[in-house]
């Protein structure tokens, strides 16, 4: 397959925009709402536990274009966090104190104040994490950033959907999977993965239509794996489902799926899931400064409802805080099985 | 019974669970039984995946592939690793039936000169 594909925006698909991808989620059939699968669970309206991670989406341009992304990235989007959203952002995460910072994009590297959010992100106590393609870090403009994460004890949660070419290029692109391994190696001789502090966590989603297995049994067959094949190391390994959004859903379209696929996500509804899924504890802030109950809400165009601002620039951590969570039939999604975050299983 | 285009149909095999119409205790018993058979153990769960697998193509249950095929997936095997699973099915039945060869040798042995 290609290395790099033109997104859905690009291509002026109609899935391109949220509200085309949300009607069409809505017209599948489904045994019951996700409404009512949280009334089951005893969990509707369902709220915030406590905000303990600042998501911000700092732009869509990315070098990669996988088959899967939830959020339609590649070399073609311009979307890029301005300055005051920025600002805004180290505001309130420095304000409400909250403890965790999760940089994520596109391949949030490319943006020109990457480095800037890093160092002042850390300078304020916070614990930050890095969301990572392996191959941005790789160009010759980036390469300096490794060391910069190291030095600030930056987590890094990178994505490598398998231990092997055939599907890491499946799902990521051509090469894909080979220049990751050059980005794994690099990180480790930095001591992430082998050196306290410096944690590198991978993240792997199917390569298809089917459910991540347990994340434990998987941890340790990629371990084992990239170790024996490549004397590669790191720290978990996050097991994501794949959300059927953005360039999933269209994939989905494409093969005739997208009913088979979300009935199979509703009837693997796991109420101990649901009871952690991260939009409980995640505030996701998007490239324009509108807030998220999560990055999936983001990229469906679906900001946080009810009586609260809808810019971090007005964010009230309070109020935010008491929010009824928007919610639709993709969070299914987080819900079955084992469930799924950005931090992986939750169940 | 409504007119079918095939005799086996994917839709049948979220049904499985229906078996307990008949003989309940019966069907209580296999499925926790086989919900056993399937968890981690000395062999990993991915590890029985994988034998479950081949013996659906030994057996050619289109349901058990159909399950094992997913399963196998999610459980983290490759397309590689499912590939000679299989063959070690095909393998087996193949043997099978050469092996049966020596009975013929035995038979020639007897009845000829």
């Amino acid at each position: 397959m290609a290395r790099v594909l033109p997104t859905l925006r690009k291509q002026g698909a109609p899935l391109a925009d949220g509200a085309a991808q949300r009607a069409r989620l809505d017209a599948v059939p489904l045994p019951r709402s996700f409404a009512e699968a949280l009334r089951s669970a005893n969990l509707y309206p369902l709220r915030p536990t406590a905000i303990e991670i600042l998501q911000i989406n700092v732009g869509k341009r990315c070098n990669q274009t996988c088959r899967h992304c939830h959020v339609d990235a590649g070399p073609d989007r311009a979307e890029v966090m301005p300055r005051a959203v920025i600002e805004a952002c180290l505001g309130f995460l420095e304000r409400a104190r909250i403890p965790a910072l999760d940089i994520t994009g596109g391949a949030p590297e490319l943006h020109p104040d990457f480095r800037e959010i890093v160092t002042r992100g850390t300078a304020l106590g916070t614990h930050v994490m890095h969301r990572c393609n392996l191959t941005a870090i790789l160009l010759p403009n980036y390469a300096d950033i490794p060391e910069l994460l190291a030095a600030q004890r930056v987590e890094i949660i990178a994505s490598l959907p398998y231990y092997q070419a055939r599907e890491t290029d499946a799902q990521r692109g051509e090469g894909v999977f080979a220049e990751s391994l050059v980005g794994l190696r690099r990180l480790n001789a930095l001591g992430y993965g082998r050196a306290a502090g410096l944690a590198l966590n991978l993240v792997t989603n199917p390569v298809g239509t089917f459910l991540p297995g347990d994340q434990t049994a998987l941890e340790r067959d990629w371990k084992r794996e990239l170790k024996r094949r490549y004397d590669v190391d790191f720290d978990h390994l996050y097991t994501i489902t794949n959300m059927p959004i953005s360039r999933f859903l269209a994939f989905l379209e494409q093969r005739g799926r997208t009913a088979d696929y979300l009935t199979m996500l509703a009837n693997a509804f796991n109420p101990a899931a649901a009871a952690g899924v991260m939009c409980r504890t995640t505030l996701s802030v998007g490239w324009d400064g509108t807030l998220y109950d999560c990055d999936f809400n983001q990229m469906l165009e679906l900001p946080v409802a009810g009586d609260v601002a809808r810019t971090i620039f007005e964010a009230d951590l309070a109020a935010l805080a008491g929010r009824e969570i928007a919610t639709g039939p993709h969070c299914f999604g987080c819900t079955a099985g084992a469930g799924s975050s950005c931090g992986g299983a939750v169940a | 019974m409504p007119d079918r285009p095939h005799y086996y149909h994917r839709h049948d095999l979220p049904r499985f669970g229906e078996i307990e119409r008949g003989a309940p205790d019966l069907a209580r018993k296999f499925f926790a039984w086989y919900n056993a058979v399937f968890a981690e153990g000395t062999l990993s769960a991915r590890e029985k995946a994988l034998i479950a697998l081949a013996v659906a193509h030994a057996v050619q249950c289109p349901y058990c592939i159909d399950a094992y095929s997913k399963d196998a997936l999610e459980k983290g095997s490759n397309l590689d690793q499912m590939t000679e699973a299989v063959h070690v099915a095909a393998a087996i039945r193949g043997g099978a039936s050469l092996v049966h060869g020596v009975q013929m040798l035995n038979h020639v042995d007897d009845l000829g000169m």
